[in-house]
C-alpha cells in the first residue's frame, strides 16, 4: 500500500472519506501514528501530586499506571507485567512505591524497575536486563500541570508541539490564584461512535443552535431576557465577535471571550441559575465587596474551547478527554476543575467560589453535551451506507475573505467556519502516512 | 431561589453518610413507603415527570453521585439538581428537541429490597432504602441501569413526601453511555 496515496485520498480539501470513522484497520493503524506518534495528554499533575500517587490512565488502548515515583519524577508505565502479560494494578488511583502482579507475584518500583519475582533461582537468566523492567512511555512531559506523553523519540520537545496554543492554555491557567487548577472527579460519557466525531465537534459553532436548542431553550426559562449560557450564538453567529482559529499540528481554538464585557463579573452574568447559587454568591459578596466579581468570573465558565490533537479539549472550566475504545466507541470524560487558593487571593472565599464552580459544570455534560453524543452515534449508524463515501467539512472553503492568515501564521475565521477541521484532517492523514520512531523505554 | 446553603449541603451529606444497620419494624410504614416507590417508579416510567415531581417537597434533592459516596461539596455529581434545576431537566425534556431522548427510552424500573429507617423518636421523617434495576430501550438497544436509592421522606397532611432521592449506580464513576433520562 502506498499510504501516502491512500491516506491522501482519503482526506481532501473539502471532505474526508467515512471510513476514517468505520474502518477498524485505520482505528489500529491510529493507536500508533496518533496515539504514540505525537504527544498525548495522560493526566493532571492535580491527579497525582504526592510522591508515590498514581492513577490508572491509557495511551490509545495502552493501559497506563500514570505515577509521581518515589523521586517526585512523572512517569507513564505500561500496567502489564513483563512475566505473562498480567495487568500488575487493578486499583484505579492510590499511593504506593511498589506494584505486585497477582498472578505471580513479579513486583516493581514506580519507576519501572523489576524489584523481584518469587524463586528466582529458578532462572537461568538475568534479572537485571532491562527487558524485565516494565515497559514505559519514554517521554513524559507535563506543560504547566498538563501531562502528555509519547513514544515517538523523534517528537518535538512538548512546548514546541504545543506551539500557538500554549497562549491560550497559558491564559486558561493565568485566570487562577497562582495559576493552578484541582481536578475533581468527572462527568464521564461514553458513545458509540469514532474519537474523532468528537474532535470534529470541538471547535464547531455551527451545530449549536441546532444541537443545543434544548439547552438554549432551558436556559431561557430562568433568565428572564438575559444573555446566558450560549445565547450569543442565536441571531448570525458569524457576525459575532468569537472566532475560530488554527494553530497547526491540529489544534485549534474557538475563543468566546470577545462576545463578553471584559469588566470583572460580567461572566458570571451569563451563568444560568444552578443550585446554591444565591447563597454562595451571598457569600462571596459579603467577604469581598466590590473585589466580588473576579472571584465570581472563577464560578463562571471560560468561554474557550482549547483544543490539543489528538484528544484533548479544555473549554469552560472542564479538561476534556475523548478516549478511544474501539473504532466506534469513545470515552468521552469530563473532568471538572476547582480553584486553589494558596496565597489567599480571595479573601477566604475560594470554598464559596468552588462551591459554586462544581455545581456550574454539571450544567454542560448533564444538559448540552449528551446531545452532542446521540448525534455522534446517529453519525456513526449513518455512515454504514458503505456507497455514500463522503463527509463534507467545506463550510467557508473558498468564500472570498472567510479565513484570514494572521502573522504568526495561524488561520483565524468565523465561528461557524470549518477551517480547523480541514487543518487537523491534513495533519491527520501526514501522522497517517509518516513513519514515526515509536518506542518503549526499559531504562528507569 | 435556591435553598442550597452550607448548612443544608452538610446536613445531606451528614445524614446519607450515617445509615442506621436496623430497619424499622412496622410493617404499615414500609407498605406505605413501599407503595410511595412504586409509584415514582410508575410515573417516570410513565413519562408523567411533572407528577413525578409533584410528590416532592419545595426544598428537594435529585443526587446522583459520581462516585460511590461521592460528597457534592468536594466533587461534581453525575447529577445534584435542587427543585429549580429539576424543573430545568423536565422542561428541557418537553421541549421536544432534547435529541438525547428523542425518541424517548421505554422504561421499566424494577424496585426491591426495600428497608424503612427512622431516627429515633422522629416521626416526621424516614430514610429508606431500596434496590432498582432499569431496563431502558432506546434506539434498537436495551441497556440496563442498576443501583440502590436512598430516600429522605418527611411527613406532611397529605401523606409523605420526597425530599431526597440519591441515586447509587453501580457504576457511577464509569463512563455512562446517555445518561439523558431521569435514573
Amino acid at each position: 500500500m502506498n499510504t501516502s496515496t491512500f491516506f491522501n485520498g482519503l482526506v481532501r480539501e473539502d471532505r474526508v472519506h467515512r471510513s476514517l470513522y468505520t474502518d477498524p484497520a485505520i482505528f489500529e493503524r491510529e493507536m500508533t501514528h496518533v496515539f504514540g506518534a505525537v504527544w498525548v495528554y495522560l493526566a493532571h499533575e492535580s491527579q497525582v501530586p504526592r510522591n508515590d500517587d498514581y492513577i490508572l490512565g491509557r495511551l490509545g488502548l495502552r493501559p497506563l499506571i500514570i505515577a509521581r515515583d518515589m523521586e517526585g519524577q512523572l512517569r507513564a508505565l505500561y500496567n502489564r507485567c513483563t512475566h505473562r502479560g498480567a495487568r500488575v494494578c487493578r486499583n484505579e488511583r492510590g499511593n504506593a512505591r511498589t506494584f505486585q502482579c497477582a498472578y505471580h507475584g513479579w513486583s516493581y518500583y514506580n519507576t519501572g524497575k523489576l524489584r523481584g519475582v518469587p524463586w528466582p533461582e529458578g532462572y537461568a537468566c538475568n534479572f537485571q536486563d532491562p527487558d524485565f523492567n516494565l515497559a514505559q512511555v519514554p517521554r513524559v512531559e507535563s506543560y504547566r500541570g498538563f501531562i502528555f506523553g509519547t513514544l515517538n523519540t523523534d517528537a518535538p520537545p512538548l512546548a514546541d508541539y504545543l506551539g500557538g496554543i500554549r497562549k491560550p492554555i497559558d491564559e486558561w491557567l493565568d485566570r487562577h490564584p497562582g495559576a493552578k487548577v484541582e481536578v475533581r472527579e468527572a462527568n464521564r460519557l461514553k458513545y458509540k461512535g469514532n474519537w474523532k466525531l468528537a474532535y470534529d465537534n470541538a471547535a464547531d459553532g455551527y451545530h449549536v443552535v441546532f444541537s443545543h436548542r434544548s439547552l438554549l431553550e432551558m436556559e431561557r426559562r430562568t433568565s428572564h431576557g438575559e444573555a446566558v449560557g450560549m445565547s450569543f450564538y442565536m441571531g448570525k453567529p458569524d457576525n459575532a465577535p468569537m472566532y475560530v482559529q488554527s494553530f497547526g499540528r491540529g489544534h485549534h481554538f474557538k475563543d468566546k471571550r470577545p462576545n463578553v464585557a471584559s469588566r470583572p463579573g460580567a461572566l458570571w452574568e451569563m451563568e444560568a441559575p444552578h443550585p446554591g447559587m444565591e447563597y454562595f454568591e451571598g457569600e462571596i459578596r459579603r467577604k469581598l465587596g466590590d473585589r466580588a466579581g473576579r472571584a465570581l468570573d472563577l464560578a463562571a465558565a471560560e468561554p474557550v474551547n482549547i483544543n490539543v490533537f489528538p484528544n484533548l479539549s479544555i473549554l469552560g472550566n472542564h479538561i476534556q478527554v475523548f478516549q478511544p475504545v474501539a473504532v466506534d466507541e469513545t470515552d468521552a470524560t469530563w473532568y471538572a476543575t476547582t480553584v486553589i487558593d494558596e496565597a489567599a487571593e480571595l479573601g477566604g472565599a475560594v470554598d464559596d467560589v468552588n462551591a459554586l464552580r462544581l455545581r456550574t459544570q454539571e450544567a454542560f455534560p448533564n444538559f448540552g453535551e449528551v446531545d452532542d453524543a446521540v448525534n455522534f452515534e446517529e453519525i456513526q449508524r449513518g455512515l454504514a451506507a458503505c456507497e455514500d463515501e463522503w463527509v463534507y467539512m467545506h463550510r467557508g472553503l473558498d468564500v472570498p475573505g472567510r479565513v484570514v492568515t494572521l502573522p504568526d501564521g495561524s488561520l483565524k475565521a468565523p465561528a461557524t467556519d470549518e477551517i480547523f477541521m480541514r487543518e487537523h484532517m491534513k495533519e491527520w492523514a501526514r501522522l497517517m502516512t509518516a513513519a514515526p520512531a515509536i518506542t518503549v523505554r526499559r531504562q528507569p | 431561589m435556591s435553598y442550597i446553603d452550607q448548612a443544608f449541603y452538610d446536613a445531606l451529606v451528614q445524614r446519607f453518610s450515617s445509615w442506621p444497620d436496623e430497619p424499622a419494624a412496622d410493617a404499615s410504614l414500609r407498605e406505605q413507603c413501599t407503595a410511595l416507590l412504586l409509584r415514582e417508579a410508575r410515573l417516570l416510567d410513565q413519562g408523567r415527570f411533572e407528577d413525578w415531581l409533584a410528590m416532592y417537597s419545595e426544598r428537594c434533592v435529585y443526587w446522583v453521585p459520581g462516585t460511590p459516596g461521592g460528597d457534592p461539596r468536594r466533587e461534581v455529581a453525575t447529577a445534584f439538581d435542587d427543585r429549580r434545576r429539576l424543573e430545568d431537566r423536565i422542561y428541557r425534556l418537553r421541549t421536544g428537541h432534547a435529541w438525547s431522548q428523542a425518541p424517548a427510552s421505554r422504561t421499566v424500573r424494577m424496585v426491591s429490597n426495600v428497608e424503612v429507617f427512622r431516627e429515633r423518636d422522629n416521626v416526621e421523617a424516614v430514610m429508606l432504602r431500596s434496590n432498582f434495576l432499569m431496563s431502558d430501550f432506546r434506539s434498537g438497544e436495551t441497556r440496563f441501569w442498576s443501583g440502590w436509592c436512598g430516600h429522605q421522606l418527611r411527613r406532611t397532611a397529605a401523606g409523605w413526601e420526597i425530599e431526597v432521592r440519591q441515586v447509587n449506580l453501580i457504576d457511577c464513576d464509569q463512563n455512562l453511555r446517555n445518561p439523558s433520562l431521569i435514573l
